[in-house]
This record gives structure tokens, sequence and C-alpha cells, in this order.
């Protein structure tokens, strides 16, 4: 660093200017880059450099080779809990939507006073006082081959056995998902719908649409902004999970999070960097392919 | 003289909770008549347009049009057509197929949308707007793509709510001529809400002064404006003087009061503000019980006989010019 950028002496206030205000810039602009620089950018640069590093069983080196790549590129497995990923993203994603656009709809155009829908909003926000991990395992009792769920089914006569499949299983794991989600979904959308004008829907109205005319015509083509900053939410966090689907699958199965974080338990650092790598790349492809469709831009 | 397509109000009601926004209000609009619903903001004429056009339910009463009860069907069921305040135009939808959304809702073709859409462009000068979307237009152009969007469905009445109220003063005027030029060539009925006198005034055939949801005096428009049966109309058409005089209150137009000398006039006052006007010079002078008078001289009068600020004057007009108030 040179003092030369530096204020010069007020005497020459014409030469001044343009250089305090370059200084001044650089300054406010500082705080911000440091953070993003050390939060954001030295971790990934730090995550792709170590996946190209070598490791023995007990051991990683520094290196600068492709056999992680080479490695999971070549197994069957990546492929398959890659599609697994995919599959929870976009089962999840379809409920989430669902949910989320009618509960969204509900608070924004059929509760008419103001007072009400902040008050619903906000009860929809309570289960978040609690952590994720609870809220997950507080489904295990329910759900459990004991649990709640099927002795009631049992006592009603619905099922004569156990149903099997409602928990450790794809169900309870996307269940749980949902769950949890689904807020990421209705807020932006929520957002969204509260700034359509409401006379929208009464020259809609005007002009013969039916509800579901209106809801196809009018509501869903305005609120596309808010779904995609919704789906965006959901899908990256559920293929960036992996405790969800640690916990409700019981280990029986596996995303891209559980094979990352099955390495880091085996310290094999450079093949959990790799994978990170890919799965980094291919949300970015994921989001890149969303934004296409929708600009989001007016939202923000 | 009854039409097929008269509107008509039958002791037409609303209430909000205990709130009555209009109340048991009663008229009968000829068709093909350019109505205007006037008064100040609250008076419930927009309530009224709003359960003509369907979008507020009707507490009681009914709207009655071509005789038939129209007061419970859904809106686009009634032969109406709105025109809304803010035009309401879809965002997402070019100026085409904005025109042209009833009649998708309908099911109809693409290519006989289109065209019709393109005839009701014409009709407001649109059509090389046809591919925008409404956020690329004016506020004047986004009117007239509503309208156009309104008229497509062939309405019998055309509501519009405060129409020109978004517009800025000069487009306002050149608005006003187009609504009226597109009603006569149309001759359907226009129900115009406004709180704005001079547009009343200039537009309407007839006027429904409306205060407290109710109406205050309707009528032609020239009858209203000449023969104010209420205060409250006189003040709010302007132009108007409401004096107590011993005998009761009477309305006279301020360009009908002339200036006599003090002890020859009925009214004796003070000059309190001259206003030069261009082609008028307005004269505000107080009289007994301190009632503020203003007297519309034309520029050749005035300035015939000039006068000064706190000058005594008195003020006289013809018998047939005043009109006894009933409240």
């Amino acid at each position: 660093m040179t003092d030369q950028t530096l204020p010069i002496p007020a005497s020459e206030p014409a030469r001044r200017k343009p250089a305090s205000r370059h200084v001044i810039g650089w300054l406010q602009a500082a705080p911000l880059a440091l953070v993003l620089a050390v939060f954001l950018v030295a971790p990934i640069v730090m995550i792709v450099v170590v996946s190209f590093w070598g490791a023995t069983e007990f051991s990683i080196y520094p290196a600068f080779q492709f056999d992680n790549y080479a490695f999971l590129f070549g197994s069957d497995v990546t492929y398959r809990v890659f599609a697994n990923t995919f599959k929870y993203a976009l089962i999840t994603w379809i409920f989430t939507l669902l949910i989320g656009f009618t509960v969204a709809y509900f608070l924004a155009f059929h509760v008419r006073s103001l007072t009400w829908q902040i008050a619903l909003f906000l009860l929809c926000t309570i289960p978040f006082w609690t952590s994720n991990i609870i809220r997950m395992i507080s489904w295990i009792p329910f759900l459990g081959r004991e649990g709640l769920a099927n002795s009631t089914l049992l006592s009603w006569g619905v099922i004569d056995a156990p149903l099997e499949w409602l928990l450790f299983s794809d169900f309870s794991v996307i269940l749980a998902f949902v769950h949890l989600y689904t807020l990421f979904m209705v807020v932006p959308i929520f957002n969204t719908m509260m700034r359509i004008d409401k006379s929208l829907i009464e020259a809609a109205a005007d002009a013969g649409a039916t509800g579901w005319q209106t809801l196809w015509h009018v509501i869903i083509p305005l609120t596309k902004p808010g779904i995609m900053i919704g789906t965006i939410f959901v899908v990256t966090l559920v293929m960036g999970d992996f405790i969800t689907v640690r916990f409700m699958s019981g280990s029986q199965s596996a995303n891209v999070g559980r094979m990352i974080q099955n390495d880091v338990g085996l310290l094999q650092y450079p093949s959990a960097a790799a994978t990170a790598v890919i799965l980094l790349i291919t949300v970015l492809l994921v989001i890149g392919i969303l934004l296409r469709f929708v600009d989001i831009r007016k939202e923000l | 003289m009854e039409s097929a397509l008269d509107l008509e109000f039958v002791s037409l009601t609303k209430r909000y909770g205990d709130a009555v926004a209009v109340d048991a209000i009663s008229y009968h609009f000829t068709a093909g008549t350019y109505a205007c619903l006037l008064g100040p903001s609250g008076c419930g004429k927009s309530s009224t347009l709003r359960m003509v056009a369907g979008h507020e339910s009707v507490s009681s009463g009914s709207v009655l049009l071509g005789g038939r009860d129209i007061s419970h069907r859904p809106p686009a069921k009634r032969g109406t057509a709105m025109m809304f305040q803010n035009y309401a135009l879809f965002p997402h939808l070019s100026v085409a197929d904005n025109v042209a959304f009833s009649l998708k809702m309908k099911g109809i073709d693409a290519t006989t949308r289109r065209q019709r859409a393109g005839e009701r462009l014409e009709l407001v000068d649109m059509t090389s707007f046809a591919d925008r979307i409404p956020a690329q237009l004016s506020g004047g152009q986004q009117q007239r793509v509503a309208l156009a969007r309104a008229l497509i469905t062939e309405p019998q009445v055309l509501l519009l709510d405060e129409p020109l109220s978004a517009l800025d003063p000069f487009l306002r005027i050149r608005m006003r001529a187009e609504l009226k030029r597109l009603q006569r060539e149309l001759g359907i009925t226009f129900i115009h809400v406004t709180h704005g006198q001079d547009e009343a005034l200039a537009l309407a055939d007839e006027i429904v002064v409306m205060n407290a949801a109710k109406i205050e005096q309707a009528g032609k428009t020239r009858d209203v404006f000449d023969a104010p049966e209420t205060a409250f109309v006189a003040r709010f058409l302007g132009s108007h003087n409401v004096i107590a005089l011993p005998e009761g209150k009477v309305a006279i137009r301020s360009d009908a009061l002339t200036l006599k000398a003090p002890d020859a006039a009925r009214l004796q006052g003070r000059i309190t503000n001259i206003e030069y006007q261009g082609t008028h010079v307005a004269l505000t002078a107080l009289i007994v019980g301190d009632q503020e008078v203003t007297a519309l001289l034309s520029d050749t009068d005035f300035f015939g006989a000039p006068k000064d600020l706190g000058e005594a004057v008195g003020l006289d007009w013809d018998n047939q010019a005043a009109h006894a108030l009933s409240a």
C-alpha cells in the first residue's frame, strides 16, 4: 500500500475530488467484500483446491490429480445418489408448491383484514421457533411401527398390520422435507400475491372469467416470480440436506449430502470436496435453468 | 319513454354492518344517456356503481336493466362492463391480449379474438400499440386500452369509476372529449362516477348529485345546474352563491349578480377580494351576516367601472335568477 491515492491537501480541491471519491468508494465496498471473500469465496476455493488432492486410507496429500473426479464419475453409486437427490427435490417441490400456493392464496385473497392476515401468517411460522432436528425427530414416535399413526389406523380397523413404510422410508423423508420447507414456499408466494392489485380479479370477473380461469390466467402468471423464489429456496435446501435424510430414512437411503457426510466421516476430504464441487455445479445449473423461465429481478 | 335497455335503481341500498353506504336510492336512466354520479368522497357513488357492476352485493332493493332484475347476476352476465379507476389492466398481458381477455375466457379462437380486439383498439386509436404491455404505455394510453377492454363485451351500460382522476389536467380534458365522442358513437348508456363538477357538467346529459348515501338532486344537467334545490347541490356544483335572505336561503349564480350603487341594490357589501381570471373578474364581497358572496363580472363590465378592495358595493339580481333552497 502506498499513500499516493490518499487525500491531497485541501488547497487543491479540483484534483482532490476524483482521487478521494475512489478511496471512499473502495472503503465503502470493503467491509462486504471482505466478509464475502473470507466466508464465501475462500471456503469455495479451498474446497475446489482440496478436491484435486490425493488421499490414502490414513492421510491426504496436496496434489493436482483428477482421481477423485474420475472415481466419482466412474461409480454407479454416484448416479444413483444424484438421481435420488433429484427425486427428493422434485417430489418435495411439487408438494411444497401445492401446499404453499394454497396457503398463500388463502391468506392473500380470502382473509380480508390485514390484522388476520398477519396473525395467520405468524401462526405459520410457529414451528420455526424450535430446531429443525427436533421437528424432524418428533415425527418418529408418530410414524413408527408402534406409533400413533399405526395404532390409530389399527384401532379404526383401516389396516390389519402396521404399515412399515410410514417411517424410515422415502415417504417419511419427503414428509419431513415438506414439513420443514413449505414455509419457504409460502413466504415468497404470499409476498408476491399481496402485491397483486385486487381490482385485477374484479376485472377478470367482469370479463366473465370463472374462479379457475382467474387463477390460471391472472393469479398464477402474476405469482410466478414468488413461485420461482420459493422453488429456489426449496430445491437448494433439499439438495444440500443430509440430516433429514439420515434421520428420517434411518440411514437407509442416501442423497448427495449423505455421501459427502460419509466421506467426511471417513476423513476422505478430497473425495468429499469433489462431490461437493459437483453438487454445487449441479445446483447452480438448476437455478440457472429456473431463472431462464422467470425474471425475478423485479421482486428483489 | 321506457326503452328495452333503460337502467333503473329501485330503492337500491348498500349496508356495511351498521353503516349505510347507499340509502334506498331510486332513479331511472334512459338508454343511451351519459349520466354522471357526482358527489364528495364517501357519498356512496362508488358503492352504487360497484353494485351495478356486480362487484358489491346489493343489500336490498334492486338494479333493473331493460326491466330485468340484474342485482344478483354475476358481473359478466349483466350487460354491464366496468372501467376501473386505476384501469386494472393485466400487467402480464399485451394490449391485444388484455382487450381480448373476455373472448379468451369464452373460448373463442385466437384469430377471431385478435381480429375483434383489433377492431376495438381501432375505435380507441390504439392499433399500433397492440403488442406492447401496459407498463410501456402512458396513463392516457392505458385508459384507452381499458376502454377497449370494457367495450369488447358489447355492454349495454358502461360503468366508469373516476376514469379521469389519474390523468394530468391537460389529458383529462382531451380524454373527456374522447369519452363523449365514444358514447355518442356507441349510443349506449355511460354511468360515470366523479367528484369533479366541471367533469360532470362537461360530459353528462343527466347528473345525479349524491350526498351522505342519498340522491340530493338528479335530472338533466342544465336543469340541475340552473335550479339547484339544496344548498349542498348549489355549493357542490360551484358557480353559485348560497345566500341567507330574510325570506329564506336562495342560490344565485355568481354571474347573475350585478353591481349597483349600494343604496339602489338589494344587498350591500364590502369588497374583500378581486380575482382577475382572464375573461372574467371574480369579485368577492362580505355582506350582512358575514356571508361571502362572489360575483362573476365580465372583464369589460369590471374594467368599465373598476372597484377597489374595501369599497362598498351593492349587489342585485333578477328575480328569476334566485332559487329558493329547501335545505
